[in-house]
């Protein structure tokens, strides 16, 4: 593709997709999801303005297409923005057009030509009994596809709970020994975004900083971007302040399930799920489990999700003090001291006045009458 | 109307009125600030009290003590006993500067009053609203009320050095002779209209207000208790005014006067404890928690001086007069504070009490008003009786 191309994809006239000013909203919307200063967004829009559209070659495996389904319905960019103007997704069997052999091709020949510097993302288990025979594309296992463009990937991304550690596919009794990239890949980083589905944002986070600074975001043990993933929704739940103050649902549909009170008795997993979700809804329409009156699944923990049952109550894992104590009678207004003083003042003195004021009038008219006039 | 009636120009007024003109000068300075600054700024009014100490004191309390002019047209024009017209025009004096300043109030307390225009779009009338009454009535009565005293006036410029002013007063005397019966009429139907109107707006506070005042006879209480501080206030005034301006007080007229008002107390008095006792509220009244003492001590305020004005002697007396008028003005004050504010309870937690702004700008009504009244009175004829004995011309 030429430079005059890709420089035609921001002015709007050629694509007629994403002008520029959109383009460098999204880049500051994606930068500030990583933590990242203003001033990192502006690189951003200069990479991507340079030709550096990066490589993306996206595998699927044991899943649900559930997260590309969620990238579908971003809108900030909508996709075919993304996947025209911001990254170049080279490979991808749900959205290439190009089917059989000729896909086959198209990823081979983007793994040549950006080797070392494009991104594989993951979605989708990794079946490994019987040397992983349960998922095969083209005739090759999937274990087989992953080592080959992983060990010449830039950067490894699992997206969703299936590529981040095994997700639904590897729920008991794991009929095909499903396991996550991390687990195949033992000797590579892999940044892993976990939810079900993840939340595009933190993908496009990831994939701009790699390719503007060609660095990763800083990770936890799991592999989990800590600017989405370093706080559990139980810190900045909506419902938070239900939970201080002892305000539970207990069963749906009781008074206060229809109040909106916390979730927690009805086995949200909120207190031990990192991920941003109370912050930056996951779907991005805005709607997630809390919000409409389901307790948190725990998606993004491989202890918890698809291994807990859902209405089972867990251990609160930071037991963090509320941030106010709601105050048994709250106060509202205020008394001024001098006020009441004046007020005090004022009123007495006109009533002494008065008295003193009838007292003469008495004094006066006994006065008067001694001298009849 | 008034033949002895004079204008006061020698009087000279006490040191202590000046503090008086600070305090306008005050006042202004805070309602300057108010209107700048925002209600929030300025007052202690919340969600809970959205009405405080303007609505309470100067425009319900303060409209309710401008009723001498209303009491006392009742009693010269519906009950024709002309014998009390020396006190019509003093009477309209206090009520014309209080309904004045009333409505000043209003306009204070009014959140967004730069919307106040619009109450004049009649097609925008919500016509159930008692609000909409209160407003329009007391914009009407406060015309009226200044035309009601205009005779005073066109007298006094009937000699006027101004040519202007006579041409107003030949032109304006046989208009205002023709108008004047109907204005007078007028000026008996708003006050009754919007007297009780007053009670109604607390009608909507079913739960907020204690039920030891609200009942669905709040209007008709409100109106008899402004009746009986209307007389109050016309004692009070003519004891006070005859003190400051050396007139001799018209001891028969304010002792029958003062029989009037034992009458009126005591028919308050009977509908209030009927009241009471029918919806079943004696027991409150005798729990002797803090509502029973704020109920009991309203009742003793209008007790008191009805008891003290049965005795014939101390009707003729202008100290006991004053007193009794003074607890009189004091209890129909009370009930009407209790009502707005006290045993308005608008949920758990809500408090009000008024700030200093709010006080300074309530004082300086007052002020304006007992400034306007001595201005008027020493301007204009308006006091009759001649000079008494103790005056030292």
């Amino acid at each position: 593709m030429s430079q005059a191309r890709r420089r035609g994809a921001f002015d709007g006239s050629e694509s007629g997709r994403l002008d520029r000013r959109e383009f460098v909203k999204l880049c500051l919307m994606a930068a500030a999801a990583v933590g990242l200063p203003a001033s990192a967004a502006r690189k951003m829009v200069e990479a991507v303005d340079h030709g550096l559209k990066p490589s993306v070659i996206w595998l699927s495996f044991q899943e649900c297409t559930g997260c590309t389904e969620s990238l579908l319905r971003t809108s900030h960019p909508g996709l075919a923005d993304l996947i025209l103007d911001v990254i170049s997704l080279d490979y991808h069997e749900a959205l290439c057009a190009a089917a059989g052999e000729q896909a086959e091709a198209a990823r081979r020949r983007a793994m040549e030509e950006h080797a070392g510097k494009y991104v594989c993302v993951i979605e989708g288990a990794i079946p490994t009994k019987d040397g992983g025979i349960y998922c095969q594309i083209g005739g090759r296992t999937a274990l087989e596809i992953v080592e080959e463009t992983a060990r010449r990937a830039g950067a490894i991304i699992a997206i969703g709970s299936c590529a981040s550690f095994g997700g639904v596919p590897s729920a008991d009794p794991n009929p095909t020994e499903a396991k996550g990239a991390p687990q195949v890949l033992q000797d590579r980083r892999v940044v892993t975004i976990p939810g079900c589905p993840a939340n595009p944002y933190t993908f496009l986070g990831v994939v701009l900083q790699f390719v503007t600074f060609g660095t990763l975001p800083a990770l936890d043990e799991r592999g989990r971007p800590l600017f989405a993933y370093r706080r559990t929704i139980h810190e900045d739940c909506p419902r938070r302040p239900h939970f201080d103050a002892g305000q539970f649902a207990e069963t749906f549909g009781d008074e206060g399930h229809r109040k909106g009170y916390c979730l927690y008795k009805l086995g949200c997993k909120g207190p031990q799920t990192h991920a941003p979700c109370a912050l930056k809804r996951f779907g991005e329409v805005g709607a997630w489990p809390i919000g409409v009156g389901h307790p948190c699944a725990g998606c993004t923990e491989s202890h918890l999700a698809f291994r807990v049952p859902i209405h089972t109550m867990v251990k609160i894992e930071h037991p963090t003090p509320p941030s106010t104590f709601p105050p048994t009678t709250p106060e509202h207004g205020k008394v001024s001291p001098v006020a009441t003083g004046i007020a005090g003042l004022v009123g007495g003195a006109l009533l002494g006045a008065g008295f003193r004021w009838a007292r003469k009038l008495d004094e006066e008219e006994s006065s008067t009458e001694e001298v009849p006039s | 109307m008034n033949p002895h009636a004079h204008a006061l120009p020698e009087v000279t007024l006490p040191r202590s009125f000046r503090l008086l003109r600070i305090l306008v000068g005050a006042g202004v300075v805070m309602m300057l600030w108010r209107f700048l600054a925002g209600l929030g700024a300025t007052t202690a009014l919340n969600d809970g009290y959205p009405w405080g100490l303007w609505i309470a004191f100067d425009v319900v309390t303060g409209t309710a003590l401008a009723c001498g002019g209303y009491a006392i047209a009742i009693l010269v024009y519906v009950l024709n006993k002309g014998e009390y017209h020396p006190l019509v025009r003093p009477a309209l004096v206090t009520s014309a500067l209080g309904y004045t300043l009333a409505g000043l109030a209003i306009v204070l307390d009014v959140g967004r009053y730069w919307n106040l225009y619009k109450v004049l779009y009649v097609w925008r009338w919500n016509l159930n609203s008692v609000l909409l009454e209160v407003a329009l009535c007391i914009m009407a009565y406060v015309v009226v009320l200044w035309i009601e005293l205009s005779p005073a006036f066109l007298e006094r410029w009937r000699r006027s050095p101004r040519r202007a002013l006579r041409w107003i007063s030949q032109k304006g005397d046989p208009l205002l002779q023709r108008a004047l019966i109907w204005i007078i009429a007028l000026g008996i139907l708003l006050p009754t209209m919007h007297q009780s109107s007053l009670g109604s707006l607390l009608l909507i506070a079913t739960h907020k207000l204690h039920p030891l005042w609200h009942t669905p006879l709040l209007p008709l209480l409100f109106l008899i208790s402004c009746i009986a501080m209307g007389y109050a206030v016309v004692v009070f005034e003519s004891a006070l005014s005859s003190h400051l301006f050396h007139r001799r007080v018209e001891k028969r007229m304010l002792a029958s006067l003062s029989s009037v008002m034992v009458g009126v107390l005591l028919v308050y008095l009977l509908v209030r404890f009927v009241d009471v006792a029918v919806r079943g509220q004696l027991g409150a009244a005798f729990r002797f928690d803090g509502y029973s003492v704020l109920f009991l001590v309203e009742v003793a305020l209008f007790l008191a001086p009805a008891l003290m004005l049965l005795s014939r002697r101390a009707r003729t007396r202008s100290g006991s007069l004053f007193r009794a008028a003074m607890l009189m003005m004091l209890a129909g004050a009370w009930y009407r504070f209790d009502v707005y504010l006290i045993a308005f309870n608008p949920g758990r937690g809500w408090i009000y009490f008024p700030s200093v702004p709010e006080l300074v700008i309530s004082m300086s009504i007052v002020a304006l008003e007992i400034l306007g009244y001595v201005a008027i009175v020493r301007r204009f004829p308006i006091l009759g009786g001649l000079a008494s004995a103790t005056g030292e011309r």
